[in-house]
């Protein structure tokens, strides 16, 4: 059915496999943590190239290396990023991750460094950025319905005013554009404690619900129970939280779950940096509450904006996806202004609806989409964080 | 709304609401909101309180259960008179 959200139009960016992105990305990617500084000396090299260095990539084994696979795969696969330069230590892994970038169809040349070293490794990728460096440039955004977007949430400092303001509003967006036909990502496992029996029985159906229950209850046995020292109030909620007037998990999950809004049904659950697979709707990406860790995984499933309600004020950001930020809390916004891309402090005020508010959301989301850079990109902040699932070998 | 009101409650089957406004001192009159359908109540705050921060909508006592969403937001662990401030000094979660 037509609304007027129908024919919102932005201009992005059409990638070889058909999903369009919002930035133009040239990535230097590397495989492992001791490949970072030949792919910062790239990025050096040549302007226009971003390297994305990380902590992770060695003797992981089992499903902690499947999800770093995903994740850097789901980076360099992103259509935010136009092309990727893949530096590892050595060829066996490197060509993995270039070849599951190379899926898109997008250019990606791939360099290890063993037999070469630093300096000649530098000089190979320099040329192969450069060249990405051009046939990025020469990319044209092109009109785009709104409905092609693939957009996350993920709160962060959260505090009461998440709960009656902030996170409303992105749920009223996901109401509004998910019948429009965007694909959606929520997550944050251990956030949902507390409200896990509404959360089961918002799932498209109960078999639905069930998987994700039984991920759920997998999470609290094998994580929180058999990690656990004593009370986990201390953690869960943050100080943060607890300085902003959260007291409980429950209370915290509540105010959480209100990113889903009133209609909005998931339809499949992720595993973490997995990208859907089920069609168009709303997805549970089982993920970290960790703001870096949760958007990461999020980007490297294929969202390209992500919306993150804050009330304490969260800075976080991400290097490929535009993170759009959206407080009530007018304290916030009279501190913390800079970070702000959204002010919704109005709701607290009932001098603005939720409606309204969800309406100023989507026409910041048209204008991230079709360029302007939020608060978080202006700001440098390009938090990228590995989850890392136990030790490794 | 004309007046701004100081305390926000999510529906009316909640025993908190939510201080939205800086500097609340005690022994405010404080305009009360549910969101669920803009209607509004009148209550004095018996504490400075936060914003952000919790004030129980009726005597509580240890034991009972804090509503908030019209949800079990946790115990009760100490009395809490009408007005006062609900933190984690009297207020704790079930799960853990």
């Amino acid at each position: 059915m037509a609304s007027k959200y129908s024919n919102i139009t932005i201009h992005g960016y059409r990638r070889e496999n058909g999903r369009v992105g919002v930035r133009n990305h040239v990535i230097i990617l590397p495989v492992d943590d001791i490949s970072n500084a030949a792919c910062e000396a790239v990025a050096n090299n040549v302007k226009g190239t971003m390297a994305i260095p990380h902590a992770y990539g060695r003797l992981q084994f089992g499903e902690d290396l499947d999800v770093h696979f995903r994740t850097i795969i789901g980076t360099g696969a992103n259509p935010n990023v136009a092309a990727v330069v893949v530096i590892g230590i050595e060829p066996g892994w490197t060509k993995r991750i270039a070849d599951g970038i190379r899926a898109t169809g997008k250019p990606v040349a791939e360099f290890s460094i063993e037999q070469k070293g630093d300096f000649e490794t530098i000089r190979a990728a320099s040329w192969a950025a450069k060249d990405f460096v051009h046939h990025a440039t020469e990319m044209q955004r092109e009109e785009c319905s709104i409905n092609e977007l693939w957009v996350s949430t993920k709160c962060g400092e959260s505090d009461t005013t998440t709960g009656l303001g902030s996170c409303p509003t992105v749920g009223n967006m996901y109401d509004k554009l998910l019948p429009e036909g965007i694909t959606g990502f929520f997550g944050e496992t251990s956030e949902i404690t507390g409200a896990e029996h509404i959360c089961k029985e918002r799932a498209i159906n109960a078999e639905v619900g069930e998987r994700w229950y039984k991920m759920w209850k997998a999470y609290q046995d094998d994580v929180i129970f058999a990690h656990q020292t004593d009370d986990l109030s201390d953690s869960q909620p943050t100080k943060g939280n607890i300085e902003g007037g959260l007291t409980t998990i429950e209370e915290k999950a509540l105010g959480n779950l209100e990113k889903i809004g009133r209609t909005s049904r998931y339809i499949d659950i992720l595993e973490p940096a997995e990208a859907p697979n089920s069609g168009k709707g709303l997805y549970f990406m089982d993920s970290s509450s960790a703001a870096a860790e949760c958007v990461t995984l999020m980007a490297a499933g294929g969202a390209v904006i992500h919306t993150f309600p804050t009330g304490q004020g969260n800075v976080v950001g991400n290097p490929i996806v535009p993170v759009i930020k959206i407080t009530a809390n007018p304290r916030t916004v009279r501190t913390m202004s800079e970070h702000v891309d959204v002010d919704v402090s109005g709701i607290l005020r009932r001098e603005q609806t939720i409606d309204e508010a969800g309406d100023a959301l989507i026409e910041m989301i048209r204008r991230t989409a079709n360029g302007r850079n939020t608060a978080a990109e202006a700001l440098g902040h390009r938090e990228f964080s590995m989850t890392k699932l136990y030790r490794s070998a | 709304m004309a007046e701004i009101p100081h305390l926000l409650v999510h529906d009316h089957a909640d025993n908190v609401g939510v201080v939205v406004v800086e500097g609340l001192t005690a022994n405010t009159d404080m305009l009360c909101c549910v969101t669920h359908d803009n209607s509004t109540f009148r209550l004095t705050s018996g504490a400075d309180v936060p914003i952000g921060h919790k004030i129980a909508l009726k005597d509580l006592k240890a034991g009972d259960t804090a509503m908030k969403y019209g949800e079990d937001i946790g115990k009760i662990i100490a009395d809490i008179p009408k007005g006062a401030h609900v933190h984690t000094h009297n207020c704790k979660t079930k799960r853990w």
